[in-house]
Order: C-alpha cells, then structure tokens, then sequence
C-alpha cells in the first residue's frame, strides 16, 4: 500500500504567506507538494466556513497564515484572524477532530524558507495522524 | 423528484389562487418579491425555472401560517421542502446565514469515522445514568455555544436547565456521547441526502441504547423525530416529549409545585411546537403553575403567532430583521419584562436582532428573553 499522503489546504494572506510561498517557489527550495493554497487578501477575512468547507472536501490538515500583527495591509486582520481561529478550534474540537490538524501561522514576504520548513513539518505531523475522520466524505457528492 | 410529482403529491392543483397565503404570510408582508401564491402559480404553470433558481424560495419559514388559512389545504412548506430539495439537485442552496458553518458542520457529521467530544460541559452538577430508559437529547446546543458567544447567547444554558429540572424530579437521562445533528435544517433547507444519513445515525444509536422515552428540549429536534424520521423509515419506536408537555404531564398528575418567581412574562409560540405540532397548551400551563408569574399574551399568539423570522440558517435578511422587530414590539407592548421561549433558535435570533449593530438597530426594541426551561430551573430552586 503507496504511503498515506496527506492534503493540506493552506489558506494564505496575498500580501505575505501567499508571497513566501511564491518565494519558496523561485528560490527553488524543496518542500512536499502536499498542499493546495488559497489566496485571501488579508488573514482577517479567513472564516469558519472555509476550514470547516476544507476538511469537508478532503484535507486532512489546514494551515491559516498571513503577516505578523504589524505587517497587516488593513491594519487588524490578523487579529480578527486569531479570534476566527480560537473560536473554529472549539468547533472542531466538539467535533472530533484532533487539534493538531489545525496550524494558525504569521509568515512574512521575506519568509520562503520558513513556509517550506512548515509545510515539511506539517505533512510529517500528519502523516503520524493519518486520514482525517472526515476523509470518508472526500468521494461523496459534496454541495458547493 | 420532478415538478409534477411536488405538485402531485402535495396537491397543490388544489390552489384556488385566492392569495390568502400571501396576505397572511410574514415574509411576504416585508418582502415584496415573496408571493408563495406566484411561487404555486409558476409551479402549476410548468416554470419550473422561476420557481427553482429563484431566490425567494429560501425565504419562506416553512412557518406553516399560510398552510393554516388555505381554503385547499395546500400545503405550501411540504411543497417548499421539495422544491428546495431540486434547487439542491441544481447547485442552489439559498444564501446561508453565518457563511454556511453551519450547514458544513451537519455535513461533517455525516461522517461514521468521527468520535465527538460534544460532552465536555457536562459536570458533576449533573447527574445521567447510562442504564436510563428515559434519554435526553442535546441537539446542536454544544455547537451553538462557540458561535453564538458574540451574541450573549449560550444555548447550554436550556441544555443544563433541562438536566437540573430532570434531575431535580428524580430523573438521571442518559445523554448520547456521539448523537448527531437531528438534520431539521439539512431537511428543510432540501438537502435529503444529508437528513437521511444523520437520521440513520441517529435512529441506529436509539435502537442500541434501547430507552423508552425521549425528552427535548428543542422543538425542531422534536418534530424531525416526530414526524419526520417515521415518514422516511427511521421510527426510533420509544415515546418523544418536548420537555413542556413532560412538564404539563408531572403537574397534573403528580401536583409538582414550584416555588415564587415575580415576574410578568410574555411567550413566543414557537413554529415547530405550535403550528407543526400543535403544543400551545403545555408551556402556558407551566407558566400558569409558577406562583408569581403572570402571564401577558401578545397581540398575536398560538396559532397566530408570528415567526422570529428566520429557519434553517438561510436568507437572513433585512425582512426578516424587520419582522423580529414586530414581534419583538408586540412582546414590548404588553408590558411584559420578559419574553419566553422554548426554542433555542427563536431565541438566538431574537438575541442577534437585539444586539444587532445595524440600521434597524435604532427601531429594535429590547426586551429579556428567556427559555422556559431556565425559568423552570430557577422556580424549582436553583
Ligand atoms: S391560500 Fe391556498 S388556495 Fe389560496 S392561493 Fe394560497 S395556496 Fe392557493
Ligand atoms: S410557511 Fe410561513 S413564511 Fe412560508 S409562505 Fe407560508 S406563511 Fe410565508
Ligand atoms: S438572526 Fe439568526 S440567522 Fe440571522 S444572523 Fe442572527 S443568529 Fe444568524
Ligand atoms: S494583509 Fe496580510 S493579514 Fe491582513
């Protein structure tokens, strides 16, 4: 059996984790191709619905990452970003899944290399934890 | 399940086109585009088109106001259920309130892999018994709590005042660990797909845990038991209680007694207790019982009552604010200091409308509100 590969949904600031990755992309590191990144415009306007959407559609991890507290184009978001995040992880905990599952980071433009070691981290994390419980959804029609 | 097997089956070629359902339909009293006559038209005409992809056929409350006045017994929520259960087929989904977590979470739940921690409130103040033939449902209250706290509101509060009544009677329920959304919303809202699994879930866990009776303390939870688990095939076959009427039942035959509580009070009948199930009586006879309170009707009450203006999370809107703020005014206007409830949604909207930063704010009249179960608590000492 080919070993278990985990998806990671990264939902990404367009002003700093998006530019990272882009970074980490032309500086040609290596890091897992496991995860699939959605940009946002700001950290700020990442809502529960889109983890909750993620984990609905297959992920079996999800990362939200944008600029540190002072870097923000539209001054709070990361902010509101971290409150979003608090309140999402005491909805997924009631629903069984296992909080490391879930990775609330700040990486910024200059940040390539970082985003990489995440992301390697990340999958290593979750392939010790395996599928997501949800992952049995993953074949079945889901509304959009 | 075409058009005409909707039209067929819940007899909407009865329709005399009399328009009674529109004129006594809350929606439609704010929202001029919302006729569910048109909708019955369109739909008797053959546009299948209008009816499905419009986006209006969110909007109704499945309120059952206008079901109770037609002249041909239409009934106009069933035919709503089905429609939406198309527009589903066809990628619509109505604008669902607070983004669609809510929706996602009733899917997630689908999934057989999941062991939910949906008990970790549950103290020592508690007692429960695994061995218990009487079985307490949750609900969603657990989920609710995190994402309504912006609100001020936490639906555990009915959850833990339910338990204490419960326990204070000498009952010690047994709470399901893994028990699933009940699917009102996903059913209401045309997802069948999803009502059926959370259903099976269900029913299979009340078969293994073999109690005779279930108690709630949400009516949506109650009537998707009641009625809508038998007519897809998944009877739980024990006896189900709104936690009102289970009430009603220990004051008339065992005299239960509560203690003074002062205060005038108002209450909302709320949809699915009243109009779906037809259990006015019960919660007015509690209050009735409790030394102290004197109960105020509104304008509008029992079968006539009035929506809190929103159902299964979708098309919340500046209509149905502005009809939270007519009810809310009728409970004002009788000057009663508190508004009671048994629905933990009635309140949750009402709550959200009051705090409500928005325009309607400044026209939003305010009033306590309160589910009947904390008032229970409290007049039998707590
Ligand atoms: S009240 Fe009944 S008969 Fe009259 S228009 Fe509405 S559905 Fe048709
Ligand atoms: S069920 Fe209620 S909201 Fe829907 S059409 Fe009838 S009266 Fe209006
Ligand atoms: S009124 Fe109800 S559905 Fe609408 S935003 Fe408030 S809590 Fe959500
Ligand atoms: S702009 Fe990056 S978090 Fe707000």
């Amino acid at each position: 059996m080919a070993e278990f590969e985990p998806k990671i949904v990264a939902f990404a600031c367009n002003w700093c984790t998006y530019a990272a990755a882009d970074l980490a992309g032309t500086a040609r590191l290596q890091y897992p191709p496991n995860v699939y990144i959605v940009r946002l415009m700001c950290s700020g306007m990442i809502n529960a619905d889109y983890i909750l959407r993620a984990f609905e559609k297959g992920a079996d991890g999800v990362i939200v990452s944008g600029c540190k507290y002072t870097d923000c184009h539209y001054i709070d978001g990361p902010v509101k970003c971290d409150a979003m995040f608090a309140k999402l992880k005491r909805l997924v905990h009631i629903l069984g899944l296992e909080d490391e599952r879930l990775r609330r980071e700040m990486i910024s433009t200059s940040e390539g290399t970082v985003f990489a070691r995440v992301v390697k981290e990340f999958v290593d994390q979750l392939k010790k934890l395996g599928p997501s419980p949800f992952s049995s959804l993953r074949k079945e029609k889901v509304a959009v | 399940m075409s058009l005409e097997d909707i039209i067929q089956e819940t007899k909407t070629y009865y329709c005399l086109e009399c328009g009674k359902c529109t004129s006594v339909c809350p929606v439609a009293k704010y929202d001029p585009a919302f006729s569910p006559r048109m909708m019955i038209e369109n739909a008797l005409l053959g546009f299948e088109n209008d009816l499905i992809f419009n986006r209006e056929l969110f909007s109704c409350l499945t309120c059952y106001t206008c079901q109770q006045r037609c002249p041909s017994d239409v009934d106009f929520p069933v035919f709503i259920r089905k429609a939406r259960a198309m527009a589903q087929d066809n990628g619509q989904h109505g604008i669902c309130a607070h983004s669609g977590q809510l929706q996602s979470l009733a899917r997630l739940m689908t999934s057989l892999d999941i062991k939910q921690r949906r008990l970790e409130w549950l103290s020592d103040e508690y007692r429960t018994s695994d061995d218990s033939d009487v079985l307490f449902w949750v609900g969603c209250a657990p989920y609710f709590e995190p994402i309504f706290e912006d609100i001020e509101f936490n639906a555990l509060d009915i959850t833990k005042a339910s338990l204490k009544t419960l326990n204070l009677l000498g009952i010690e329920p047994k709470l399901l660990p893994n028990e699933k959304c009940c699917g009102h919303d996903a059913l209401w809202t045309g997802d069948i797909e999803t009502f059926k699994k959370l259903a099976e879930h269900n029913a299979t866990q009340i078969k293994e845990a073999g109690v005779k009776k279930i108690i709630f303390s949400c009516p949506e939870g109650y009537r998707t038991f009641k009625l809508d688990y038998p007519n897809y095939g998944f009877d739980v076959g024990c006896e189900l209680q709104h936690i009102s009427e289970f009430l009603a039942e220990r004051i008339e035959k065992d005299g239960l007694k509560f203690n003074e509580v002062k205060k005038k009070v108002t209450y909302q009948d709320p949809c699915r207790l009243g109009r779906h199930l037809g259990v006015y009586d019960a919660p007015r006879k509690i209050l009735e019982s409790i030394p102290g309170i004197e109960l105020v009707e509104m304008q509008y009450s029992r079968w006539d009552s009035i929506c809190c203006g929103t159902s299964a999370w979708t098309n919340c809107d500046s209509c149905s604010n502005m009809l939270r703020a007519e009810r809310l005014s009728e409970a004002t206007a009788t000057g009663a200091e508190t508004l009671i409830t048994c629905c933990p949604k009635c309140q949750t909207h009402f709550r959200c409308a009051m705090i409500d930063k928005g325009e309607e704010k400044r026209s939003m009249p305010n009033i306590e509100i309160m589910d009947l179960a904390n008032l229970v608590a409290s007049a039998m000492g707590d």
